[in-house]
């Protein structure tokens, strides 16, 4: 299966790791792997800020970029639930409506793509220890990906899974709301941190670079150890 | 015009950095979550009484001019006077008549959001009346001169050492750890209340269309004496309290309690339908219900956001949502604390000075995901984000998204961007945490990660060139 990847703007340049990753258990998998170049952003800064014109003609561009995708696979949730969720709702009544909706419906986040349209649980991946599952906001309950990642983690030999109390509550990164709202955006943070530090788990892992972004800022700050990685990242390993 | 959102993000640091009532919030609504779940799973389907729910809600509110003039002329047909008011002034001074007209001294009051939303115990006080609260919750924040925390229990933020010191100084009470002894120092004061009361003020939590009736669910018993003792009965409510069919209470009553509190039913629901009829004996001598607009029939003319008047003040969405548990309810600084209120007091009073409510959300959805009528509330936030800046942006962000946009829509101007941060980054340890430092929102409490040497877009053209191409490893 010919697959493009969307590797976000943040992903790109901060944790290009998860790309590779990603790319690695692609290609295990015996998918052929693109990636179109011309991505930047999919607009979701401007789009949650309320200056929907200026997201709309960002999301314009990535509409055009993965024109010619048949399948689209997303390193991050959130940026997904953009494409997937958003563009549709921002070009309503616009010529590019239904482009929109095409990309829509190509559009998978990584966990969901193995699980739902490879029908792949175990990916012969290895991982000796004990980690935790954080679900993205955008992920869980925009696009309902809750089992996938679990299905997954729980196929990987050596690993353990040790849910958190509040695995699905917001961990406060928010994207804008984090800087334009710290404290109550740390406060979240702590929440989250706590939570997942009860359940003495060497790392914490989630489908969403951001939110370990945020989670890892913190524990980091705080002086833990809990490592943050990516599912891309557990997965790839064998 | 900022002032509002000063205070909102004062208040909000001042309780993030109470640990303690931060705990304290949590810990209440984790025992909220888990009696909520049990009681939901008693629901044969929840999934589809949430979406019959939604749809009965969505006929009542988008027939609402049939129903309410439904609603009128079976209350009228009964004895009772009904007064549509078209903002808070003209509830106010309505019941203000009423109070005047009668002699009345002494009001007592049960719990009621909408007489909170128009100020009416202030107005009431300001003219003389004495008003008292008969719901604990609400007595106890009357007694502190506080406003609710949060409008399902008003009083949540207290601890029973505190309300016990509360009592001992406003009631000379002796003081006790234990609640029910705290409940009957209340109620002894309030049975006295009851007795010279001339007047009853209460809200509604649904408005049977069919029958004319005001449906109020409690659990203390304080509103039916409010509304059958006192000889005027006073009933302010929303317009869009509004239900088609007395047969739509049977969903309504047990899903409301359920998610406000996690029962099964309150301990009391009572319709009210009219004063003393002719041939009874007890009952008010005159019953009035007073209808409010203020702003609703904007929100109702509003086609895309129309769906936040389906709000049956659960507060279900406040108790699972992380920004109340960790702000609380007085940071708000509005009548209806938590996701609907941010949702709606841009509506209700006016969207420039409360827009930063529908910005201060990480748009995380665990309020639309547990709201019992499906209002889309996260994404209502969003659309509230979108009609403030459409109708007055801030000159620096549009700044910086016209430059966003410049710079996303040409790839290669793009990563050179990228790389060129990249390589100046580290001089960013030199300014890190310092009021000089660009990023000191994030870095005042969080690591910054670095960013990489070498990105993906770099990965990937060099494992291209390197020949492996993009074919599968198969």
């Amino acid at each position: 299966m010919k697959v493009s990847l969307f590797i976000p703007c943040f992903v790109d340049r901060f944790y290009p790791h998860v790309g590779v990753s990603i790319v690695k258990v692609l290609e295990r998998l015996g998918c052929e792997v693109e990636y179109p170049e011309g991505q930047t952003c999919c607009g979701q800064p401007a789009f949650n800020s309320g200056y929907w014109d200026e997201a709309r003609s960002v999301a314009e561009h990535s509409l055009d970029v993965f024109a010619g995708s048949d399948v689209i696979v997303s390193a991050s949730g959130s940026c997904g639930a953009m494409m997937k969720v958003f563009y549709p709702e921002l070009f309503k009544e616009t010529t590019r409506h239904f482009d929109a909706l095409k990309m829509a419906a190509k559009i998978y986040e990584f966990s969901d793509f193995l699980v739902s349209k490879l029908g792949v649980r175990d990916v012969g991946a290895r991982f000796d220890g004990t980690v935790t599952f954080h679900d993205g906001c955008h992920g869980l309950r925009e696009l309902g990906i809750e089992s996938q990642p679990r299905e997954l983690l729980k196929h990987v030999k050596g690993l353990t899974l040790i849910e958190m109390k509040e695995a699905k509550t917001c961990c406060g990164f928010g994207g804008a709301f984090a800087v334009k709202f710290p404290t109550i955006s740390t406060a979240m943070g702590e929440v989250k941190c706590a939570s997942l530090l009860e359940t003495g788990a060497d790392c914490v892992v989630s489908n969403d670079s951001s939110c370990l972004m945020q989670i890892q800022g913190m524990l980091q700050r705080q002086g833990k150890p809990t490592r943050c990685l990516h599912l891309a990242e557990i997965l790839a390993r064998t | 015009m900022i002032a509002f959102a000063r205070d909102f993000k004062k208040a909000a640091a001042r309780v993030t950095a109470d640990l303690k009532q931060r705990a304290f919030i949590q810990r209440a609504l984790g025992g909220y979550e888990a009696t909520r779940d049990t009681t939901r799973r008693k629901f044969q389907n929840w999934s589809e009484a949430r979406q019959a729910a939604s749809e009965i809600k969505w006929e009542a509110v988008n027939r609402l001019d049939k129903y309410l003039q439904e609603f009128i002329a079976k209350l009228e047909a009964r004895g009772t006077r009904v007064f549509v008011a078209a903002d808070a002034g003209q509830a106010r001074d309505y019941i203000l008549r009423v109070a005047k007209e009668n002699g009345v001294r002494s009001i007592i009051k049960s719990k009621s959001m909408t007489t909170e939303e128009i100020h009416l115990n202030d107005a009431l006080e300001k003219e003389g009346h004495s008003v008292f609260e008969s719901d604990l919750g609400e007595y106890i924040v009357q007694l502190r001169h506080e406003a609710p925390y949060h409008f399902v229990f008003p009083a949540m933020h207290l601890t029973r050492e505190q309300i016990s010191d509360l009592f001992q100084k406003e009631l000379g009470s002796e003081p006790t750890n234990d609640p029910e002894a705290l409940t009957m120092i209340a109620r002894r004061v309030m049975r006295q209340k009851y007795v010279e009361a001339d007047m009853g003020i209460s809200g509604a939590n649904f408005a049977v269309a069919e029958t004319g009736m005001i449906s109020i669910t409690e659990n203390e018993g304080n509103a039916r004496l409010t509304c059958a003792l006192p000889k005027i009965h006073v009933a302010l409510l929303g317009i869009e309290k509004v239900l088609p069919r007395l047969e739509d209470l049977a969903l309504f009553l047990p899903m409301l309690a359920t998610m406000g509190t996690g029962q099964a039913l309150t301990c009391y629901n009572t319709l009210y339908s009219g004063p003393r009829q002719p041939g009874e004996v007890d009952g008010p001598e005159q019953f009035h219900v007073v209808l409010l607009d203020n702003r609703r029939t904007e929100l109702l003319a509003d086609s895309e956001q129309r769906d936040a008047l389906h709000c049956i003040r659960c507060g279900a969405c406040l108790n699972v949502c992380p920004i109340f548990k960790n702000i609380g309810g007085h940071s708000y600084g509005t009548t209806y604390q938590g996701p609907i209120g941010s949702v709606i007091t841009p509506h209700l009073r006016d969207l420039q000075n409360w827009k930063h409510l529908s910005s201060a959300s990480s748009l995380c959805g665990a309020c639309t995901e547990t709201c019992p009528v499906g209002i889309d509330l996260h994404h209502h936030l969003l659309q509230n984000r979108h009609n403030a800046m459409r109708e007055k942006p801030h000159w620096w962000e549009k700044f910086l998204y016209t430059g966003f946009v410049f710079l996303m829509c040409r790839p290669g101007l793009y990563r050179v961007a990228g790389k060129l941060g990249a390589i100046f980054f580290p001089l960013h340890k030199f300014v890190n945490g310092t009021p000089l430092d660009p990023l000191q929102n994030w870095t005042r409490t969080r690591e910054f990660p670095s960013p990489a040497r070498e990105s993906f877009t770099d990965f990937w053209r060099k494992k291209k060139l390197n020949g492996e191409g993009n074919h599968g490893a198969h």
